[in-house]
């Protein structure tokens, strides 16, 4: 099926139930209890779930195949996302042409940068691309102001013209949809206790993420990808035997350059906003976290590694300490306090300090970021039974971390 | 692996779950006809305030006064501001009789970051009003992020022109002043101290904030004190460095020094413009003098000494005498042992002024609460100002005299106080000093002020 065999099928297909079901897995706990609080499953936070995923997907072809790795790719989602907002605002409320436009635009500034970046390797590539983002953040903040709008960022305004929309003076802002579907339509279902939020935003979304991973099987599994894992392995083979690797290389930094553009594109068709904060370098680092944790090199990794951070930063963010004492509200007084004040570093503002711990603790015992750990837990499993394993630990086991 | 999956199994089991999803649907927000009506006896606030990042300090502050509001307004505490505000319709019992609730969550003063911790609160934690921030960037992007879900913004800490000018929305208000009061009341305290004709050098936060003051302040000193800008240098945000900035200032001519700066840029270009020995020194026959436009309590203690003599602005300061003032600082001080932040009053206030609103409104929808904000039934407005935009909800008892939340952009209007850095300050907490509460009179502008135009409110949305 769609040219895929074997476990690469059964991984697609697994990303595909993850990705519709996800309102419903990502919502276990009763509206109302005090676990609550970890449901995930609001239209805005599995949208980012998606697109940092799509991001990441993108990110993967380049530092995981090549190796390169490119501190500077949040330019392009910030990129993707001017661009986006620009043809909201003067185009159309339509998503579909501020996609096309967010992904060319990206692609075109990737192909240029990758063009100058590449005449280098290892971490003078990476410092040539952090110097061009942060190049260009400091642009959007400050100097091309008129353009971006600065600190306050880009937003949509009554009288932006909207040349095919009819171009009259809405009373309220508009909203971006898909020929007339709008992206934040929402239904809520309501099954006893439990409550979950269908969005059309997030299955758009969902759909483009698809797509983008089926594209990455695609590439990994191409001679193209070969050809970029030669270049990983040992470049200087690669021009001892007379082949140009820049080729290939700018081809991978272009193609990882547009998933960015797409999801930059796609994060303002979800919520019109650009702010330049989105291109600053610790956005650019935070998907290479991303990328780290779940595992470099593998196709589901960075999906994983995405979903991760991005849960810590919103679910995390918000426990606060009336939370934490409505948690401990059962045990005695002054136990409470205790244990209130030992987890109120980790928590709240502290979710950094949860992560970091995290990430070390996975690149220290597992370097192959979480899709090894699910490798492991599957092989565990199939020690005992053949039949016991998960299917998404199977499915990671194929392709284990490099 | 494939063969696990049957197509009559993948339609059986797709089919159940679709028929067991579709039973009970409906629309949650169909039912009230305005989002995130609040369900049960509970109502709740998100309050949004950077809890990391440069502006951290502020946050936390913020939230100490939210946490107190809350406390206040479900009957817990002293009650606070709730015995001193000259509307009497809240009475501990909540809002509307449902208990106040909040959740909090970090913008890191970041627009896109602070737009997606608020519409968690919105999406998930069902908030039916967003407070809090401590910066001009994000309460616009939240700002406009409440307009289109369809619930009140009270803004906290913002001071740039835009957030009431082209940036305004019907579903944002703002009670803290903004730059164009600063610079209309600095002008003749400034002018009286230092003298007409005098020659200013401008060093400016290089984004939208640093702008609109940067503007304002000039053109308040020129028109008043016939003062005349040298040079105008933009600097990055966060430079950490300010020397290199401030040298070509020695040999410029200029004999006023103006930092457009806030946070830890103004601690360390005012420590380093006083390291070098700029007010040592003499130019044109004036003593040199430094200006920083807006003041705060957290930069004050960060600059320490380098701040004495130095003249700026604030919305509220807790050395105030008025009865609102001393009851805030009151249970806030008995709360966490040290007097609150112009930050922490603004919070405070926004909380009590929205909850009032609702109780007037008789209902949490959006539309009702801003019509009670803009003062539609009651409408009220200002002594001694002669103006048709003066018109919107008149109160009183909350810490800055009588002020007019005006119907015409939702700005508060009420006095500013031009502060001066203490030179001998017996505790850490009392480093600035009042030297003027400027009259509300004195600062009042009109809707279409230039530096203020360009914007629309639109219309109020109820969302869903």
């Amino acid at each position: 099926m769609l040219g895929l065999h074997g476990r690469d099928l059964t991984l697609f297909l697994v990303v595909t139930a993850l990705v519709v079901f996800a309102p419903v897995i990502l919502n276990p706990f009763p509206i109302g209890s005090s676990l609550a609080q970890f449901n995930a499953g609001y239209p805005d936070l599995m949208q980012r779930f998606v697109i940092y995923g799509i991001f990441a997907i993108g990110f993967n072809i380049l530092f995981g195949l090549t190796g390169y790795l490119s501190f500077g790719h949040a330019a392009f989602l910030g990129l993707g996302s001017y661009a986006a907002v620009w043809m909201f605002k003067l185009l159309s409320m339509n998503v579909i042409p501020a996609l096309i436009l967010s992904t060319v635009v990206a692609g075109l500034f990737a192909l240029v940068i990758g063009f100058i970046s590449l005449r280098r390797s290892g971490i003078y590539f990476s410092i040539l691309t952090l110097a061009f983002a942060q190049m260009m953040y400091a642009l959007a903040y400050s100097v091309l102001t008129p353009i971006t709008n600065g600190e306050t960022g880009l937003q949509l305004a009554l009288d932006d013209p909207r040349i095919l929309d009819g171009g009259e003076r809405p009373t309220s802002l508009p909203v971006t949809d898909l020929f007339g579907l709008e992206m934040r339509e929402t239904t809520v279902l309501h099954m006893g206790s439990w409550e979950f939020t269908i969005g059309a935003g997030y299955y758009f979304a969902g759909i483009l993420m698809l797509i983008a991973f089926y594209l990455s099987i695609r590439i990994f599994r191409s001679p193209f990808g070969m050809m970029l894992r030669a270049v990983k392995s040992n470049q200087n083979r690669m021009n001892y035997t007379g082949l140009n690797t820049r080729p290939y290389t700018l081809a991978a930094f272009v193609i990882s350059g547009m998933y960015a553009g797409l999801a930059g594109g796609l994060l303002a068709a979800m919520d019109p906003l650009a702010g330049a904060e989105r291109m600053q370098w610790t956005a650019s680092g935070e998907v290479v976290l991303m990328t780290i944790l779940g595992g470099a090199g593998t196709l589901l990794g960075p999906v994983l590694g995405a979903g991760l951070i991005k849960y810590f930063e919103n679910i995390f963010s918000k426990i606060n300490d009336g939370v934490l004492h409505a948690w401990f509200g059962a045990v005695p007084d002054g136990m409470e306090d205790v244990l209130v004040t030992v987890f109120h570093p980790f928590v709240g503002k502290g979710w950094h300090l949860t992560l970091g711990l995290m990430f070390m603790a996975v690149v220290i015992f597992l370097p192959g970021g979480l899709v090894e750990g699910g490798t492991r837990i599957g092989r565990l499993f199939r020690r005992r039974g053949r039949n016991a394993g998960g299917a998404e630990a199977e499915a990671a086991a194929k392709h284990p971390a490099e | 692996m494939s063969r696990h999956f049957t197509r009559r199994g993948v339609l059986r089991t797709g089919a159940v779950a679709a028929g067991g999803l579709a039973l009970p649907t409906y629309l949650r927000a169909q039912e009230s006809g305005y989002t995130n009506a609040p369900q049960g006896d509970t109502v709740v606030l998100g309050f949004n305030v950077p809890q990391t990042g440069a502006y951290a300090d502020e946050g936390a502050d913020e939230l100490r006064a939210f946490e107190l509001a809350v406390e206040h307004l479900n009957g817990e505490g002293d009650g606070g501001m709730l015995n001193t505000f000259s509307n009497k319709n809240l009475d501990g019992t909540g809002i509307l009789g449902k208990r106040v609730e909040y959740v909090t969550g970090d913008t890191q003063t970041k627009s896109d970051i602070a737009r997606a911790s608020a519409q968690s609160m919105i999406q998930r934690d069902g908030a039916i009003m967003i407070s809090g921030g401590s910066s001009s960037g994000p309460a616009v992007a939240v700002q406009a992020l409440c307009q289109e879900a369809g619930v009140i913004f009270m803004a906290g800490l913002t001071h740039s022109n835009d957030t009431t000018g082209k940036d305004k929305k019907a579903n944002g208000f703002r009670h803290f002043f903004n730059a164009y009061m600063s610079g209309a009341a600095l002008g003749p305290v400034l002018t009286q101290a230092y003298g007409e004709g005098r020659r200013a050098y401008h060093l400016t936060a290089d984004y939208t904030w640093g702008w609109t003051q940067q503007a304002s302040i000039e053109a308040a000193m020129g028109s008043i004190g016939n003062w005349e800008m040298v040079e105008n240098v933009l600097t990055p945000v966060g430079a950490g460095d300010f020397s290199s900035y401030i040298a070509p200032v020695l040999n410029s001519g200029a004999d006023i020094l103006v930092l457009n700066h806030y946070g830890g840029d103004m601690v360390n270009s005012l420590t380093q413009a006083v390291q070098f020995g700029l007010r040592d020194r003499q130019v044109n026959g004036h003593d040199f003098q430094i200006v920083v436009p807006l003041y705060s309590e957290l930069m004050a203690a960060g600059a320490g000494e380098a701040i004495k003599g130095v003249y700026g602005s604030m919305n509220w300061n807790w050395q105030l005498q008025d009865a609102g003032s001393q009851a805030f600082t009151r249970s806030f001080g008995e709360k966490f042992g040290f007097p609150p932040s112009n930050a922490a009053h603004t919070c405070y206030v926004q909380t009590l002024l929205y909850a009032d609103a609702v109780a007037r409104a008789g209902t949490f929808n959006p539309c009702g609460v801003v019509e009670a904000l803009e003062g539609r039934d009651t409408p009220g407005s200002l002594e001694g100002i002669d103006s048709e935009s003066n018109t919107g909800f008149l109160f009183d008892g909350l810490g800055n005299g009588q002020t007019l939340y005006r119907a015409a952009d939702h700005q508060c209007f009420k006095d500013v106080l031009v502060m001066k850095g203490a030179e001998a300050p017996t505790s850490a907490y009392d480093t600035l000093e009042i030297v003027e509460v400027t009259p509300t009179a004195q600062v009042w502008y009109e809707p279409d002020n230039p530096m203020f135009e360009g914007g629309d409110l639109g219309e109020c949305n109820p969302g869903a």
